[in-house]
């Protein structure tokens, strides 16, 4: 039901350390060496020997994943930071070093601030939107009852198509000749229809629905899945107390639902914090600013790629990186503590 | 403990045998939920279904007639099925490539006692840190420099690279609930460490194997900014970045987008919906202690 850490380090014992009277129920007699096809005949073998072929061994599993990993991963990362350093075109080894200038200038333009701002108003908004939205709709569909699994997988799907599949889609509907503003004409409540996109005092909250229509299907199957580990006994247990539907909720089901929510919660502030693709897919890099809906990711891409700086692009890759990872350790010693004892980045690690 | 206790399950409902109906109101609020959901992918496959001047003419409206010339062009043309080959391709490899790899590395992770064990782990793990977004400008550095840009290679490494560390650990937990007298069994019947991985060890983490691979693959398959920096090249698209070129090229055309979107969004539902049950239970198993 909770979130539990697994370290790697406690656990199981390895084979190797596994004699026959360790505690474990083999039948044959002595030590049987894992490489040996004739157990019980031969002594065991010398260990130097034996360690050698597990080396060998976790070399040959562990290299290839290791390698890309270390290549694709690592290695661009700790060059963001060193990139970051320079004022770059990106062509041949970077030369023009400006020290903290590129950090200078993101920290004082006013369009970094502008999307620093809209990425807070999403990271609050999405939990505040989502959250309770989805807790009531876990809560409506946890009683077993009849097409409760139709209804789950039906509203996970927005959540499996592609944000540019979604993102096409909404911007076609939410055009100011569009589908929504034509539908709210015909059943009468023109009055509302809106420049949904372009308008810089709704766009953010259209981004905003948008956000919650595709991501709120996640929240309700993570909820689910925690509504799921409470033991029925408690619940019945209450119920024979005579404690009401709606008290059983508030005194057993959301304290005991509290490390799957703080999950749930972490991984949208890290998701809002990083949000670029919905965003660069319907209001475009020029667009985004203008409309108010620019992200910190949009910004990177805006100014370091797609202006050929990419000295500047890395130094907001690193700044976006330092704020969510300040945000994660805050959140992580803060909030997550009760739940995880281990390090942050166990916190999937079920 | 057994392999069974790491498996992830979709709910299953106590016992066997129907299920009682729910009272009215919870079914009037999962329809209007579910009809919320559901109204724009509506929109955009019916939307394809009409003409330009009957969305023109009222944007909310069914087709009258319903026109099938959307679809029709749509399907015969040779971009969309290059980029639904490519797609494939980049998925495909990717998600052969993570669980390869992964498995691999779940396994001496999980099964080998060794000095750095908890060291490479917590390498591993600290991935997750890095999401693509914030690696991506010198990804694309280190993918040119490879001289990979605008080939599927330089999108599949950085993605089997991205996919590991929850791979990793999804799998590690899987591979170290497989019982150690299983092991010892398989060893006293002279079956190799390496034996037993491929014999013992592969069958037994399948259930953990296919949720990781069905993650990757619509990872994949989605995936949205690496191509967008990697791939600049028209025959080299995958579908996410032929839909926004397709988007961009017919704007005026929006009958005709809405049905190059709606067929590019097939191949995930129809994924979707055969392995429903494992994505689904391969989350709740992700959060499930």
């Amino acid at each position: 039901m909770s979130v539990r850490t697994n370290s790697p380090a406690e656990g199981r014992v390895d084979a190797d350390d596994v004699t026959a009277g360790g505690g474990t129920p083999s039948p044959a007699p002595g030590r049987v060496a894992a490489t040996s096809p004739r157990p019980g005949r031969r002594p065991r073998p010398d260990r130097p020997r034996r360690d050698h072929l597990k080396t060998i061994e976790i070399a040959v599993l562990v290299g290839p994943a290791l390698i890309v990993f270390l290549a694709f991963v690592i290695f661009p990362v700790v060059m963001a930071g060193y990139y970051g350093f320079f004022r770059w075109k990106g062509f041949g080894p970077p030369t023009d070093f400006i020290g903290l200038q590129n950090y200078v200038t993101i920290l004082q333009d006013t369009a970094f601030h502008e999307a620093l701002w809209h990425n807070a108003i999403i990271v609050v908004m999405s939990l505040v939107l989502q959250g309770p939205a989805a807790l009531l709709l876990a809560l409506l569909l946890n009683r077993p009852m009849r097409g409760q699994s139709v209804i789950r997988v039906l509203i996970f799907v927005p959540y499996v198509l592609a944000e540019v599949v979604v993102g096409t889609g909404w911007s076609l509907m939410l055009q100011s000749e569009g589908a929504l503003n034509g539908l709210l004409e015909k059943i009468g409540l023109g009055g509302l229809a809106q420049d949904w996109l372009a308008d810089p005092d709704i766009a953010i909250w259209t981004l905003l629905g948008i956000i919650t229509w595709k991501y709120i299907g996640f929240a309700v199957i993570l909820f689910l899945a925690g509504l799921q580990g409470i033991p029925q006994e408690l619940t019945e247990a209450a119920q024979i107390d005579g404690a009401s539907y709606w008290q059983i909720q508030r005194r057993i089901t959301l304290p005991l639902l509290g490390p799957t929510l703080r999950i749930w919660a972490f991984l949208s502030i890290i998701g809002s914090l990083q949000l670029f693709d919905l965003v660069y897919i319907i209001w475009g890099q020029y667009v985004a600013s203008t409309a108010g809906t620019s992200t910190m990711a949009t910004y990177m891409v805006a100014n370091g790629r797609n202006a050929g700086n990419y000295g500047y692009g890395n130094a907001v890759a690193v700044v976006l990186f330092l704020i969510s990872l300040v945000v994660a350790l805050v959140y992580q010693r803060f909030v997550l503590r009760r739940d995880t004892a281990g390090a942050l980045t166990e916190r999937t690690g079920r | 403990m057994t392999a069974s206790i790491a498996l992830p399950r979709a709910r299953r409902p106590r016992g066997s045998g129907t299920l009682p109906w729910g009272s009215p109101a919870i079914y009037f609020v999962g329809f209007v939920v579910v009809a919320l959901m559901l109204a724009p992918i509506a929109y955009i496959i019916i939307g394809g279904f009409r003409t330009n001047s009957q969305i023109t003419a009222d944007p909310s409206a069914l087709p009258a007639p319903w026109v099938f010339a959307n679809y029709a062009e749509v399907l015969v043309s040779t971009t969309f099925w290059g980029e639904v080959l490519n797609s494939t391709v980049a998925a495909v490899v990717t998600t052969v490539g993570v669980v390869a790899l992964g498995l691999m590395a779940s396994y001496v992770l999980a099964r080998y006692r060794f000095k750095s064990r908890g060291l490479l782990y917590a390498v591993f793990a600290a991935g997750l840190m890095f999401p693509m977004t914030v690696a991506i400008t010198p990804l694309y550095l280190v993918v040119r420099n490879l001289g990979l840009t605008n080939s599927l290679a330089g999108v599949i490494l950085p993605q089997i690279a991205f996919a590991l560390p929850t791979t990793i650990i999804i799998l590690v937990p899987f591979l170290r609930a497989i019982p150690d007298e299983i092991e010892e069994a398989a060893s006293i019947d002279g079956c190799s460490r390496l034996g037993f991985f491929w014999r013992m060890v592969l069958p037994l983490a399948l259930p953990g194997v296919i949720t990781v691979g069905i993650l990757a693959f619509i990872a994949s398959w989605n995936s949205y900014i690496l191509p967008l920096f990697i791939l600049n090249n028209e025959a080299t698209y995958t579908l996410p970045l032929g839909v926004q070129a397709f988007a961009s090229q017919y704007s005026v055309d929006t009958a005709k987008v809405l049905a190059f979107t709606s067929l590019s969004m097939i191949p995930a539902l129809v994924f979707f919906s055969i392995f429903e049950r494992r994505i689904v239970g391969g989350l709740t198993g992700a959060v499930k202690g």
